[in-house]
């Protein structure tokens, strides 16, 4: 890109979507800002190294999940899997069929909406522990392939599939809890965790 | 043609569009005759969707608007800075 100008004007675009990703990222509005701010910072010094043709928009991402793990990881626990045993993939489609069929038949986006408001799922993503949370705000949230994701947080494409699989069964799992808490879903369904 | 269980083994990389074109043809002709499947998929589509909306904001902060265009203005004023561009 030989414009520089042109070049700022295009990665502003992006903005909105980094700044409410790194909202849940970070999971605080000033943090969000200077994750953001910096990775702005951090793409006009590297303007000169942009390759005409790549994709900015996952560029961009990179960028800020670098300075995401450079200035927020904090020494992360292990997540220890045998906490939580094996989810089955479908958990809770399995789950809600049973005790509230027109809800899940007629699985329209308001229903959906219905039985998990937004701020629900916020807080679902939320509890996630970082290295599930994010993958799954790369791949569900932005859209991002395996391949992008991996070259983004540096690891391999198998560890992509492995951490998104586990963050969106445990994303089930608590979305299931809020419902449940809510009072959307009765706890007679829960039959089918202790058969 | 895969069946319930080879169909539903598929659903995540069928969406993250990590299947061949064949394995992709062979689970759109089992989700074409069975309903049962067919809503599974319908049920996971709609919540990422609802996953993927209650994330999105189309909006930024003014106060980081501001901050953005303020690192645009010093970064070029590094580049315009001898002593700095110098050094790299």
């Amino acid at each position: 890109m030989a414009d520089q100008n042109a070049f700022a004007r295009e990665a502003m675009q992006y903005a909105p979507q980094l700044y409410s990703t790194a909202l849940r990222m970070t999971h605080n509005a000033q943090d969000a800002e200077d994750l953001v701010q910096e990775t702005y910072l951090r793409a006009y010094r590297a303007f000169a190294g942009f390759e005409e043709g790549t994709n900015l928009r996952a560029w961009l991402f990179r960028i800020m999940t670098n300075a995401y793990i450079n200035m927020y990881r904090k020494k992360q626990r292990q997540v220890k899997e045998e906490e939580y045993g094996e989810i089955e993939d479908l958990f809770l489609y399995r789950r809600l069929r049973w005790f509230d069929t027109d809800a899940v038949a007629d699985s329209a986006e308001s229903e959906m909406l219905a039985l998990f408001p937004e701020d629900a799922v916020r807080d679902a993503l939320d509890e996630l522990p970082e290295e599930y949370r994010v993958p799954v705000l790369l791949a569900d949230v932005q859209g991002f392939s395996y391949k992008e994701i991996a070259e983004m947080l540096d690891i391999k494409m198998g560890t992509v599939m492995s951490r998104l699989h586990r963050g969106r069964t445990r994303l089930q799992l608590a979305l299931y809890d809020h419902a449940k808490a809510r009072g959307i879903v009765r706890e007679s369904s829960d039959n089918l965790e202790t058969p | 043609m895969a069946d319930c269980n080879e169909t539903l083994a598929e659903i995540w990389r069928f969406f993250d569009d990590q299947l061949s074109d064949a394995a992709r043809a062979d689970i759109e002709s089992h989700l074409g005759e069975c309903t049962d499947c067919l809503q599974a998929f319908d049920f996971y589509a709609e919540l990422k969707t609802v996953v993927a909306k209650s994330v999105r904001d189309d909006t930024i902060p003014e106060s980081l608007r501001i901050k953005i265009f303020e690192c645009f203005g010093d970064v070029l004023a590094e580049d315009d800075d001898p002593e700095l561009t110098s050094g790299s």
